[in-house]
């Protein structure tokens, strides 16, 4: 990378940089060689980098960027929406053996953190050793992982330029378990579970900041004359409907990144909308990956005449 | 004189303007019954109907809401059904996945020439909703009388 950025290849690159805290690096411009000393890759770089490309792709010269598998399919759902120039990218495709929830590494009973071994991408990525005020601690690597790690798309890059590092196979559950098991409630279940989820949420409009696909120049939600633009005016029913609807905004080019759900701050399952989608399609239109490639019809900007009647099921 | 408690669905169909609001106009002119609690809502065209436009309608307390449009193949705008459909599709598969019963959310195809199944789509549906009761889920309180 640094050679790149000295012989004038590419004019920044895009990565991760070491955060306060051992383990929330932060997504970051480099643009000299002597800042990228503060470059970091490691299990807790979950952040999705393809978004930063729409700002990049409008400034002079290349961007380097490292993706990992599930980005590359956000870049490529980007560069058919026409949001980011694939000439402007030098695109490093890097590993991943799975990226880590530090809230899932609390959940197991870990306080006091104070550093973290085990999460680094040329280690075995098995155990994660973790020193805390209260002594040593350790956690399994995949007890720790993100929950759309357990239901990884695959190994393989979409689009690069270069490969890098070696990936794991982290899929070992199924990607719509979860969507099934609501759907086999009874509607008061449905309901609460969903009002129970959706309360929590605190408008923070963080979810839809990270997405890939709602990278829209002018937002229906940024809007003063709609209620749901601030939580102080938020009522029941708008929480609702503001997932709803950015959900319905993303059906068909939502990828299933996961973002939504890493940086939700209260932990709202926000990716259950979104697979509901996704299976949805699968079931009625066919087998459809947003972001697998650029030729593909979008199959909410397209239509046969024999599709299914609503409520119909095949 | 006894109050009436019988529950009467408060129903909001959105019907396209080319052929389903010609239908509505024909039940009316050839003197066909349909529930009062029925409102239409004029749109040109079952497409232009926003997944927000039905999250409303619930939220002002509605009970069921239907989107009446003109057969597959026969869009005045050629396409324009066809798209709603995938749409409606979709979000009424979200509604129920949320916990607002499949039955309470119906897509009809009407024609201009069709006043007879225009009425019997909208008695159908609102028996279909009264059996369901009133919607209590999804409704902002403060429109509830």
């Amino acid at each position: 990378m640094k050679e790149l950025l000295q012989d004038g290849t590419v004019n920044r690159v895009l990565g991760w940089k070491k955060g306060d805290l051992p383990y929330n690096p932060e997504p970051a411009f480099f643009k000299s060689a002597e800042e990228l000393d503060e470059f970091i890759y490691d299990g807790f770089c979950g952040a999705n980098l393809s978004k930063y490309m729409i700002a990049a792709s409008a400034l002079e010269g290349k961007t380097l960027v490292l993706l990992k598998p599930c980005d590359s399919y956000s870049f490529v759902q980007l560069m058919k929406e026409h949001r980011v120039d694939r000439e402007k990218a030098y695109i490093i495709g890097v590993g991943c053996k799975g990226k880590l929830d530090i809230e899932r590494i609390k959940a197991e009973g870990v306080k006091g953190i104070e550093s973290i071994s085990g999460a680094e991408i040329d280690g075995d990525c098995s155990t994660l050793k973790i020193g805390t005020i209260y002594g040593e601690k350790e956690v399994a690597y995949k007890d720790a992982m993100l929950e759309r790690c357990h239901v990884c798309k695959g190994k393989e890059h979409r689009i690069y330029d270069e490969l890098m590092l070696e990936s794991a196979d982290t899929l070992d559950s199924g990607r719509f378990e979860a969507v099934e098991a609501i759907e086999n409630m009874t509607p008061e279940q449905k309901f609460a579970f969903f009002k129970n989820e959706l309360s929590k949420c605190i408008r923070c409009n963080a979810c839809r900041n990270v997405c890939p696909a709602c990278s829209c120049r002018k937002c229906v939600f940024d809007s003063t004359k709609f209620d749901s633009a601030q939580k102080a005016n938020v009522d029941e029913f708008e929480e609702k409907m503001f997932h709803i609807i950015r959900a319905f905004h993303v059906a068909g080019r939502c990828t299933d990144c996961g973002e939504c759900s890493r940086v939700c701050p209260q932990g709202i399952p926000l990716h259950l909308f979104n697979r509901k989608f996704i299976k949805d399609i699968n079931e009625y239109y066919g087998e459809y990956q947003a972001g697998n490639n650029v030729e593909d019809e979008t199959p909410l900007t397209d239509f046969t005449f024999d599709d299914l009647e609503p409520g119909e099921r095949r | 004189m006894s109050m009436n408690t019988e529950f009467k669905p408060k129903i909001v169909a959105f019907c396209c303007n080319w052929c389903s609001y010609a239908g509505a106009d024909l039940a009316g002119s050839s003197r066909l019954a349909y529930p009062a609690d029925v409102k239409i809502i004029r749109v040109p065209c079952s497409c232009r109907v926003n997944p927000m436009f039905i999250l409303r309608a619930f939220e002002k307390g509605a009970d069921g809401v239907i989107i009446c449009g003109c057969h597959p193949g026969d869009c005045h705008y050629s396409t324009g059904n066809y798209y709603a459909r995938r749409r409606m599709t979709l979000l009424f598969s979200m509604l129920d996945y949320m916990g607002i019963e499949r039955g309470r959310t119906r897509v009809e195809w009407v024609s201009a020439a069709e006043g007879v199944k225009f009425s019997n789509t909208m008695n159908e549906f609102v028996d279909a909703v009264r059996t369901l009761g009133p919607n209590k889920r999804l409704g902002d309180l403060r429109c509830k009388d």
